[in-house]
């Protein structure tokens, strides 16, 4: 059909025929510029910057404190507890990778149970009602953003948290085998916890049910498995999300536990697992 | 130009839309009436695809709302007013939409003038009145220069002279050859604007119709008189076709099927005074009371709708 172009519309179409079919502008719903709506999205919302922020904090804070406390028992002399005692810089730097990884998965289901949570989801679809290229960006945008900040956090704490310890047993630098491997497994862990969160609000559809079970699949259900009997322990708790993810910045290989790239691997299926499910809801489900 | 074809959505045991058929013109604003919970704002979520049919279909200028390349460009949307996030500004939420499709800046600069929202653009939405969140919608809805503008109930929260601003907005936009559907539960705000109407109730096409059309259904050319002598009144006008009512003891008759021409004529002939002989037309509203009457979801317990001497 011909539409009439109003005449508060397009202020550049030139001033041609007026009886000819005025061109509409050429608008075009792009995976790039979902991309860029999402990224515009992210930003302009205070509680990300809160978040990613606080996230921060808590990771070079909680590092340098580890730092610290490990330092001085040492250098105290004091009776050192099992943890500390194989403690190395990276493990010390990455102390906070626990609290940080939480303030990334909320920040995640924020970023698309918000959305339901708010009705801006009604936008969005209407806006882009194919509705996995949403998803796709969503997750992609805040796993970069993620990972780019635990990535920094991650490196920043172990610059302060070596010079703390250096001249202790657990001093390293940056060059040593495997820090560098560890630090960036941090960062990526951080980027994929943020992905699995925003699937997670994609598929529950909830703010407080996506943190409730993001809550609990990254730390409750660890202190479930030791519940079951060992031998099975053995089998299940490598593959956990947790675990899995923790082999991913783990500086040394330890028995029972996966090697890094498994531990990427693994966590990576966790991720894909949830981004399907969070697809197959988008898709099916009305919204 | 939205095409609906034996639209039809269950939610479990409730159906919501049943088998709803309706075109809806560019060119005119076309109403979209019925009673809460009638299933108009199931419908209008169908038509963007944020709900699927049950069976059936609606397409937008020839398609499914989801096959267009610009989607926004086909419909824009007014749906719930909170159809935001309460934390971004509105001209980030706009900006946000915006770049989907590839739409310029200076492009939601201008829907936030036309909807008159310049000084409020870089505040949080969640701090917008009933008012502003709507005209941010219809912003939003403006947004790409639609063929369609689909509207549900714009003016609820409106002040008088937002009422105005979207009435003049909308017959602006049907003029400019737009397909223009508006939903409401309330006749009276849409009786000046629409051309057409679509009318349901419980899901069902009750009517479609012009708005002359339906006052002519309803039977809406009744005659007042008040006169001195009802009863010999009554007498002198009866005949075929006439129909008369009044309650006892009032001097006020309802006739049905004379003119006031010659109902005056009648009592001049035989002497009788008339205090008033005027033409009760009915109004949209009660036109529309009757037509959907049955369809209304939740009655009052206290009947509050009675129009007089007219079975539904």
């Amino acid at each position: 059909m011909t539409t009439i172009t109003a005449t508060h519309a397009s202020p550049t179409a030139p001033a041609q025929d007026p009886l000819a079919p005025a061109a509409r502008p050429p608008y075009r719903v792009t995976g790039q510029r979902v991309l860029r709506s999402e990224w515009a999205k992210l930003w302009s919302l205070r509680s990300t910057w809160i978040t990613l922020g606080l996230g921060l904090v808590f990771m070079v804070a909680f590092g340098l404190i580890a730092a610290v406390q490990y330092k001085s028992r040492i250098s105290s002399g004091q009776h050192i507890d099992a943890d500390f005692a194989k403690a190395t810089a990276v493990s010390l730097s990455l102390f906070g990778t626990n609290f940080a990884q939480l303030a990334r998965g909320v920040l995640g289901v924020l970023v698309t149970a918000g959305e339901y949570s708010t009705g801006m989801i009604r936008s969005t679809l209407a806006a882009v009602p194919h509705r996995l290229p949403v998803l796709w960006s969503k997750s992609a945008v805040f796993g970069v953003v993620a990972l780019v900040v635990g990535t920094a956090g991650a490196v920043i704490t172990f610059l302060f948290a070596s010079g703390v310890v250096s001249g202790t047993p657990a001093a390293l630098t940056l060059g040593d085998a495997g820090v560098l491997r560890s630090l960036l497994g941090a960062g990526l862990y951080l980027g994929l916890v943020g992905m699995i969160g925003t699937a997670l609000g994609a598929l529950l559809r909830s703010v407080a049910g996506g943190i409730s079970v993001l809550v609990g699949a990254l730390m409750l259900v660890p202190g479930l498995i030791s519940l079951l009997p060992s031998a099975w322990q053995n089998d299940i708790g490598p593959y956990l999300p947790s675990n899995a993810g923790e082999s991913m910045f783990a500086l040394h290989h330890a028995a029972n536990t996966l090697t890094p790239t498994a531990g990427l691997a693994v966590f990576l299926g966790w991720t894909v697992l949830a981004l399907a499910g969070a697809a197959y809801r988008l898709v099916h489900t009305d919204a | 130009m939205i095409e609906a074809h034996q639209l039809t959505k269950r939610y479990g045991e409730k159906t919501a839309v049943d088998r709803l058929d309706f075109v809806v013109q560019p060119g005119a604003v076309t109403g979209f009436l019925g009673p809460n919970g009638a299933g108009k704002s199931t419908t209008m979520r169908m038509i963007v695809g944020l709900d699927a049919p049950t069976s059936g279909a609606v397409s937008v200028n020839g398609r499914r709302y989801a096959q267009h390349s610009a989607p926004l460009q086909e419909v824009g949307a007014l749906l719930e007013a909170k159809s935001i996030h309460p934390g971004r500004s509105a001209f980030n939420h706009l900006m946000a939409q915006a770049y989907t499709h590839g739409i310029a800046r200076r492009r939601v600069s201008e829907v936030i003038e036309l909807t008159g929202l310049q000084s409020v653009a870089n505040k949080r939405a969640g701090a917008f009145s009933l008012g502003m969140g709507q005209r941010l919608g219809i912003a939003a809805a403006l947004l790409a220069d639609p063929s369609t503008v689909m509207l549900d109930e714009p003016v609820n929260g409106l002040d008088p002279e937002g009422v105005r601003w979207i009435r003049n907005l909308l017959t602006g936009l049907a003029a400019e050859g737009r397909t223009v559907f508006v939903s409401s539960h309330l006749m009276s705000e849409m009786a000046l604007v629409v051309d057409h109407l679509i009318i349901v109730g419980r899901g069902r096409l009750l009517a479609d119709t012009t708005v002359a059309d339906l006052i002519r259904q309803a039977g809406g050319d009744s005659v007042k008189v008040i006169t001195a002598d009802p009863a010999r009144l009554r007498a002198v006008l009866a005949g075929s076709g006439v129909e008369i009512s009044g309650r006892p003891h009032s001097k006020e008759l309802l006739v049905t099927g004379m003119s006031l021409r010659s109902i005056g004529l009648a009592a001049a002939q035989h002497g009788i005074a008339l205090f008033e002989l005027s033409a009760k037309t009915i109004s949209l509203e009660e036109a529309f009371m009757d037509l959907t009457r049955d369809a209304v979801e939740y009655h009052s317990s206290t009947t509050g709708i009675q129009a007089p001497g007219r079975a539904a």
